[in-house]
């Protein structure tokens, strides 16, 4: 009953940043209501006995990716209104088309089978970080590594932007 | 009326209708790129809902692989955008057409 309330409250809230993002003319607004969808994701990880995921999701999500985004959001400049005539012939009609079709298949597809592959009889999954991290670091070590990887290489590639980013004029990058 | 992991299905799928149509309808390259972030969100819950449906707990390390891909996306993608802002002076995907053919 607790979860139930809690996934009508919190499910209208994601869907209404997620809309929010969507509509709002104004970046920083967008950015808010995506912070509300990702906070309301949280609490459905929560829901699911996911606990340590709830935790970085609010960590990695709501604190650090957005604050990033804000940033550059405010660094880019939030006063030019971006005009919404469409350039592209028939886009909007059919990415509405699109969408409509896609939701319908998902629904669909839902309705036949929404889960692959049969239940298996086991403990229900408690997602501690005892569980986790035995699972990340005896089954999934190697992937694991190779996403320090992926991190140093993006973030050589960030610094690499920032500081060649602009070949044009060299002056301007010492800012 | 308990909820089932299909609920939360439905709900990602929504979500993740919801991030595409930003991508689609969009022209602003930080909306878009809020809104990549909305679907992989929404594939995250996904896959949370259906480890437990299958009482494993793969799906939660697969969520953590995700964001970590998605930190990355965002560092470099943040940091194209500021890049093309600074030659360019605009962040609409539209006006950047040199490469048009």
């Amino acid at each position: 009953m607790v979860e139930l309330v809690l996934f009508v409250i919190f499910g209208l809230a994601a869907v209404f940043g997620g809309v929010t993002m969507v509509w709002a003319r104004n970046p920083v607004y967008g950015a808010m209501g995506l912070m509300l969808t990702m906070f309301s994701i949280a609490v459905f990880y929560v829901s699911n006995s996911a606990h340590f995921v709830a935790a970085v999701q609010v960590i990695i999500y709501a604190g650090a990716v957005m604050t990033l985004f804000l940033f550059v959001i405010m660094l880019v400049g939030v006063d030019k209104a971006e005009d919404r005539t469409e350039n592209l012939p028939v886009q909007r009609e059919l990415a509405l088309g699109l969408l409509v079709l896609f939701g319908a298949g998902v629904l669909l597809a839902g309705r036949a089978a929404w889960t692959t592959g049969v239940g298996i009889a086991g403990n229900p999954v408690n997602g501690t970080v005892e569980a986790i991290g035995d699972e990340l670091f005896h089954k999934w070590l190697l992937p694991f590594e190779v996403t320090a990887l992926l991190l140093i290489v993006a973030a050589a590639g960030a610094i690499a932007l920032a500081f060649f980013g602009s070949g044009e004029d060299p002056e301007e990058v010492e800012a | 009326m308990t909820v089932t992991p299909g609920w939360y299905m439905a709900l990602a799928a929504l979500l993740f209708v919801i991030g595409m149509s930003g991508i689609l309808l969009r022209r602003n390259a930080l909306v878009m790129f809020m809104s990549v972030e909305l679907m992989l969100n929404a594939v995250n819950l996904s896959f949370v809902a259906a480890g437990r449906e299958l009482n494993v707990i793969d799906g939660q390390v697969s969520v953590f692989f995700v964001m970590v891909v998605a930190a990355a996306e965002v560092v470099v993608g943040l940091a194209i955008i500021v890049a093309v802002f600074r030659t360019r002076r605009t962040a609409s995907v539209d006006e950047l057409s040199e490469m048009r053919g």
